[in-house]
């Protein structure tokens, strides 16, 4: 309100015709906005078209087979990536279970008033600080610092309960588990990000109404606050998905790639994006092509748990927020 | 008046700056195994001649090669030479200079056990063949009559990248193994066997880090890495039945009086000499036979001429071998066909 009157007394009112100078700004923005929209679509279409074509020859010479099949032997002419696409799955769920649950408490500690105002910055900007560090120092830090951290453990439940699939190995080392929790912990920041967000962004008078009608903080939050939320929370869950699916550097250094389908959270693995990493600078022609296939079918994986994200997203967000 | 002589004096900057465009620049990529030596050798080379400047990429050997057949650099690396067909798509022809030689190393973790471990060659391709499982079977105490071996299954940590490293270590146990030959055979890649003690990790050193990291873990490494990251390396079996620490002796005992074909592709798989430590490779510097700029050519001939005599002494302390006399003398007479 305040600002109004300077700005009508310079116009003298606002009730008049744009001037052509407007009407021009307002048409290059206008082009400009449609302009980038369709570079960013014609962007993600070219590599898409590229990929597809390098990818060609052996699209036509492995076909489906590709998927199903579980061997990589470039000497041979012999490719599969069903352990790959295995692998890439398994450890990005499992990672986005851990950052999701871990990703969506710390967005509630540091939203719901449980901590003075500068702490909760102090914080916020520490879990944030996740995501500016290196992949590669991630990947040195698991080998380093997780793994021999998580060998006691994993031997000893290996020895307990060697008969659950998930601890039906002995951890080597390198592995799927210590693989997913240090993607977990690059995920972090993403979910934990966007997820506080969407809590602040839930009306103060939504929470107030609550309080007002006798809930306890523990009732508020869980039955109100995070489902106004939620479909904000599994955007966020969605992007972390999408960023574990890509990660490289960190995963080729720990995930052991060896090209095994097993649900044994100690054993190696393999990832699509890992290999594609590894074996791309020293690829022969055939060999090349069978890669870019690789990163296709990642591209198709990531498409699909995206679609598959919104629709859940969409469903949920009924359910939860209560629309119809 | 003082802006005409700031404009004049940047103006003189970027001339003295674009001084840089009258040097030779060499442009190499390619092996990153011996990347230390030629690191040091360049570094020396530039200090002394200021008029050259070279640039290394150490991308990997399949890499260099395709950069230098693309013409996006002047020399390339290799652990693997060239093949044929390689050499059938370099327009001009190309010169393989051996310029180096180097161990590679079966480096392990393990706890308890002091004296190097000896390992026969029956033995070690077996284990690399994921056949042999626990540290205690009695193939390995056979020869380790004094050591405690202990009950530790054996993780196998190979290389996850196609690599030079991995063409030299599976080219040895081809010929020295026919269960070797008949499996996995010989490649920059190879298919592993699969199974959960086997894992990958990327580069020299990151299978370094992982068999620090890994008790009863085994892998093979260039020499170099084992021996800065203060790894113990296993004695093997050479072809004569001796049993041979990798070191500098055993390395040069194992590239004497080795057969060098008139391309200078020389393999030696399994040396049978005496003393010989058997897994050694040499690396090559490819070089165009005909150089689109003459004062380029001039430049590499003078450099890896360099590398050849003065440079062979940085070997020992990198820990290569220095390329035996008849070896130099040959490439240093091919190296006049590079125009």
């Amino acid at each position: 309100m305040a600002g109004e009157p300077a700005k009508t007394g310079n116009h003298g009112g606002i009730a008049r015709a744009p001037a052509a100078g407007e009407r021009i700004a307002d048409r290059l923005f206008r082009g400009g906005t449609r302009v980038l929209t369709w570079l960013v679509v014609l962007l993600s279409a070219y590599i898409v078209w590229e990929i597809g074509g390098s990818a060609l020859p052996a699209i036509r010479e492995y076909g489906l087979g590709f998927l199903i099949g579980t061997e990589w032997d470039p000497n041979a002419g012999k490719f599969g990536v069903l352990p790959q696409i295995w692998g890439t799955v398994y450890s990005s769920f499992l990672a986005l279970l851990m950052a999701g649950t871990v990703g969506l408490v710390i967005a509630i500690f540091l939203t719901q008033g449980f901590l003075p105002a500068k702490l909760e910055t102090a914080f916020r900007s520490i879990v944030e600080l996740l995501a500016a560090v290196p992949s590669v120092v991630y990947g040195l830090w698991g080998i380093h610092v997780v793994i021999p951290l998580l060998r006691p453990a994993a031997d000893w439940l290996h020895a307990e309960l060697g008969w659950v699939p998930f601890f039906g190995t002995t951890l080597s080392g390198p592995g799927m588990f210590p693989a997913a929790l240090v993607l977990a912990i690059m995920v972090l920041p993403t979910v934990a990000a966007i997820s506080q967000d969407a809590l602040r962004a839930v009306p103060h008078k939504m929470r107030e109404a609550v309080y007002g009608m006798g809930a306890t903080r523990w009732q508020a939050i869980l039955k109100v606050i995070v489902p106004a939320a939620s479909s904000s929370i599994f955007g966020a869950m969605v992007l972390g998905l999408g960023r574990a699916l890509g990660e490289t550097m960190a995963l080729a250094m720990l995930v052991g790639n060896s090209n095994q389908i097993t649900l044994s959270l100690f054993s190696p693995a393999n990832t699509l994006a890992a290999s594609l990493a590894l074996n791309f600078p020293e690829a022969g022609v055939v060999e090349a092509g069978a890669l870019m296939y690789a990163a296709l079918v990642l591209l198709a994986i990531t498409l699909i748990v995206n679609v598959i994200g919104a629709s859940i997203v969409a469903r949920s967000t009924r359910r939860l927020e209560g629309q119809a | 008046m003082s802006r005409l002589t700031a404009l004049l004096a940047l103006a003189l900057c970027i001339a003295a700056c674009g001084d840089a465009a009258d040097k030779t620049r060499l442009t190499g990529s390619g092996a990153s195994f011996p990347y230390p030596i030629y690191a040091t050798w360049f570094k020396a080379y530039g200090k002394a001649n200021p008029d050259v400047l070279i640039n290394y990429q150490a991308k990997g050997s399949g890499a260099g090669i395709r950069d230098l057949i693309n013409g996006t650099v002047d020399f390339a690396g290799s652990d693997a030479a060239m093949s044929d067909a390689e050499i059938a798509e370099l327009e001009g022809g190309v010169v393989m200079i051996p310029i180096t030689a180097g161990k590679i190393v079966i480096a392990y973790n393990l706890p308890g056990v002091d004296a190097p471990l000896r390992l026969g060659r029956e033995v070690y391709p077996r284990i690399f063949l994921g056949e042999i499982r626990r540290w205690n079977d009695p193939a390995i105490a056979k020869d380790n009559p004094n050591a405690r071996l202990p009950d530790l299954p054996i993780t196998v940590v190979r290389r996850a990248d196609s690599s030079g490293t991995t063409y030299a270590f599976t080219n040895h146990l081809s010929s020295a193994s026919a269960l070797w030959q008949r499996g996995p055979g010989r490649g920059k890649t190879v298919p592993w066997p699969n199974n959960d003690k086997i894992i990958a990790a990327p580069k020299n050193d990151g299978v370094t880090a992982t068999i620090l990291q890994t008790p009863g873990a085994v892998g093979y490494v260039e020499y170099g890495y084992a021996k800065f990251g203060q790894l113990p390396m296993a004695m093997l079996e050479n072809r004569a039945g001796q049993f041979v620490l990798p070191g500098a002796e055993s390395g040069r005992a194992a590239l004497e009086n080795a057969a060098v074909p008139d391309d200078l592709r020389v393999w030696i798989p399994d040396p049978a000499n005496d003393g010989a430590y058997p897994i050694v490779t040499y690396t090559w510097l490819l070089l165009r036979q005909q150089n689109p700029d003459t004062g380029v050519a001039a430049a590499l001939r003078r450099l890896v001429a360099d590398c050849l005599t003065s440079g062979q002494t940085a070997a020992v302390d990198l820990g290569y071998l220095p390329l035996p006399d008849a070896v130099v003398e040959r490439s240093l007479s091919a190296l006049d066909r590079v125009r």
